[in-house]
């Protein structure tokens, strides 16, 4: 008999005739979280990600290229890695090295890069697949244009959100995009920078992770 | 504090060195300092979450009642996670011991001539001591989690399951890193320090051939491993290496990925005080073609290590509802006065308590039952409403009863002495018949001198006890 059957037939010997009801998961989200409108959650979101110390910015639909050259200018950076295969990524890599900064692509798997990846790369650009207001959370669903280093290697991560995609609750951005029938090999929330408190209760930015994340959020009639 | 000083060579210590390593900790200002500090901040950060006692008490009634649905289902949970991660492409181990899962983790990290393990936070595997048996293999073993890495550079023990170097004080970790890191000066700036760890810790996850790391919650209706934290060493060790080794105790299944959402926010919120972590990251399978990173491999380990003992019995399987936040530590008076060293446990205070014995049987634990004031803190701040004070004193009566015939735990009796047990027997027929109380107290009162004025524990601290010389009776009887 192998371990594993051997614990299986320890709890199978053990376990209970009935199981409980099913916990109505949904019930207690819809008594204790209001479903607010856009500009509400908007708000929240914004509060809660900035405490967690993200800097966010308002942009159009249109606008946020020229936010985003504005943000890398005043960070001095002039490198970003990018995803030429997503629209927003194709958008970047034409307009910004007539700007001055170069705009490289995620092209061969990490093995083919590691090292310049991690020494070489000051800054990314991604999209949000969508994001949640309660906590001030992005949803990330890395793929094979943007893979799963691109928001966790360079120290400083650009998030392009569009805010039609705001959910109020974890809860409700799985059960509307019916996450339970199948998930991607890595999916993500991603609520700030990364961070440490782990010397004396002392936060500190930039653990491992991007040590700075920014967000552009685009809004129908932003400030 | 009787640490070992050697890397890696960290063993349990049994619970006969549990009185003398607390005398040590109590005695020491500033580790008192450093944990009672710590404490207040997290017990403040805490209750800054939960404002609303309402939302908390109902949420801690959803968490329960998820852990008790999906407990009470627990081996069709394990074979369904089974199958669809094996469908997702995640090979399942199972492994019944620490030597077992050892054996697995080891023996895979050969199958790939591995050099350099890359370790996220991960208490299970502090539990089967891998850091020792990876040493003994010839594997290095490194923790990447900051505190992990400052408290494994110091050759020490976690001394709290969320804040592993919660015992250190800035001064002492600059001073370490500047003995221990190459080409480092000493400073005690705590972002510096942290940049420090960054570097080191940055090179090792782009060598690393393994990465290892435990499971928050394994979802068996999707095949998914959920990893919570806030550095990003976790997604590094799950992402950068060729190969990722989950490991985790059978109770972390929940059937539903729904389940997930209200424990995470029980999780976060209670631990420390977060709404949510930096980080939430959800591993459903290996890279898959077209991908152009993550892992090639990806294993999980499943173990048992006492677990099933605990799951059957109805009242002791509650013990398996933890969701690892380290609350009830937080909130537990002892463990704020003597922290997480003394125990000599993996896990240390309240929760430390009631799952040790499980794992490491009553012999070597008995006395750390004994190490409550059951003032109740632990049970009222568990957000899975763990009864840990009644758990406590059911493995008190296990510990402390003469051994019988099919004992529910391992090591049942094994603190039973039949003097103290003729003793207590003894206490209680004096109280229960009024002839015999009036026969000892009238004893006592005509001998009191006779008590010895060194009477063990008592009188380290105190004055010695000694029966009045006049009974109460006696007294009332002469005011007529």
């Amino acid at each position: 008999m192998s371990a594993r059957d051997r614990i299986l037939a320890k709890l199978k010997q053990k376990m209970p005739p009935t199981a409980p009801a099913l916990p109505d998961v949904a019930a207690w989200y819809a008594s204790h979280r209001q479903a607010e409108n856009t500009a509400d959650k908007l708000v929240r979101f914004r509060n809660c990600i900035e405490f967690a110390h993200a800097e966010t910015y308002s942009v159009s639909r249109g606008g946020w290229l020229q936010k985003l050259y504005e943000v890398l200018s005043a960070k001095q950076i002039d490198k970003l890695l990018v995803a030429p295969a997503t629209r927003h990524g194709a958008r970047a890599q034409a307009e910004l090295p007539a700007l001055g900064i170069a705009c490289p692509a995620y092209e061969q798997p990490i093995e083919a890069w590691k090292p310049a990846m991690f020494r070489e790369t000051p800054a990314s650009f991604t999209a949000a697949r969508a994001a949640i207001a309660e906590t001030g959370t992005l949803i990330l669903w890395p793929d094979a244009d943007e893979p799963r280093l691109m928001s966790l290697v360079p120290p400083v991560h650009i998030v392009l959100l569009d805010s039609a995609t705001l959910y109020n609750t974890f809860h409700e951005a799985m059960s509307a995009e019916g996450w339970k029938d199948g998930l991607p090999t890595n999916s993500l929330l991603i609520s700030g920078p990364s961070k440490t408190a782990d010397i004396q209760q002392t936060m500190a930015y930039g653990a491992h992770g991007p040590k700075e994340l920014i967000v552009l959020m685009i809004e129908e009639n932003p400030q | 504090m009787s640490a070992p000083q050697t890397p890696h060579a960290l063993h349990f210590m049994p619970s006969e060195g549990f009185r003398a390593r607390s005398k040590a900790v109590v005695d020491n200002p500033f580790l008192r300092q450093s944990f009672r500090g710590a404490m207040d901040f997290l017990m403040s950060k805490r209750a800054t979450q939960f404002s609303d006692p309402e939302e908390l008490e109902s949420l801690r009634s959803l968490g329960e009642g998820i852990r008790q649905y999906n407990l009470a289902r627990l081996p069709i949970l394990l074979e369904q996670l089974e199958t669809n991660l094996t469908r997702n492409g995640i090979k399942v181990h199972w492994a019944e011991t620490p030597d077992e899962a050892n054996a697995i983790i080891l023996g895979l990290c050969r199958q790939h001539s591995a050099k350099l393990m890359v370790k996220g936070k991960s208490m299970v595997s502090e539990e089967i001591e891998l850091n020792h048996a990876a040493e003994a293999a010839g594997i290095d073993a490194l923790e990447s989690d900051m505190g992990e890495y400052i408290v494994q550079l110091a050759g020490e023990k976690p001394s709290h399951i969320i804040m592993p170097a919660i015992h250190k004080t800035k001064q002492e970790i600059a001073q370490l890193f500047a003995d221990k890191v190459e080409g480092v000066d000493y400073t005690d700036n705590v972002d510096a320090l942290i940049q420090i760890g960054r570097n080191v810790l940055r090179r090792k996850f782009q060598e690393a051939d393994i990465g290892l790391s435990g499971v928050n919650f394994a979802v068996a209706e999707t095949g998914t491993l959920c990893l919570v934290e806030n550095e990003g060493n976790g997604r590094m060790c799950t992402t950068a290496p060729a190969v990722h080794i989950a490991v985790t105790g059978i109770e972390k299944v929940v059937e539903k990925l729904e389940h997930v959402p209200p424990l995470l926010s029980l999780l976060t919120r209670s631990a420390t005080g977060q709404n949510i972590s930096t980080y939430f990251n959800m591993i459903s399978g290996p890279r898959r073609p077209g991908e152009k990173d993550g892992p090639q491999e990806v294993h999980l380990v499943l173990l048992d290590n006492g677990r099933s003992q605990a799951y059957a019995d109805e009242q002791l399987r509650k013990t398996l509802q933890c969701i690892r936040c380290g609350a009830c530590m937080n909130h537990c008076p002892v463990y704020t006065r003597i922290g997480g060293h003394a125990y000599g446990t993996t896990y240390p205070g309240p929760i430390g308590k009631i799952v040790s014995p499980h794992m490491l049987g009553l012999e070597a634990t008995a006395g750390l039952v004994t190490a409550s004031s059951l003032c109740g803190a632990c049970g009222e701040v568990c957000p899975v409403k763990i009864p840990i004070p009644e758990l406590l004193i059911r493995l008190r009566e296990e510990a402390f009863t003469e051994p019988h015939a099919n004992p529910a735990m391992r090591g049942q009796g094994a603190g039973y002495s039949r003097l103290m047990t003729s003793i207590w027997k003894a206490w209680a027929a004096v109280y229960r018949s009024p002839m015999l109380y009036g026969m000892a107290t009238w004893l006592g009162s005509r001998f009191s001198s006779l008590v010895p004025s060194r009477q063990g524990a008592w009188t380290s601290v105190r004055v010695p006890l000694k029966p009045a010389g006049k009974r109460l009776r006696d007294m009332l009887r002469e005011r007529g």
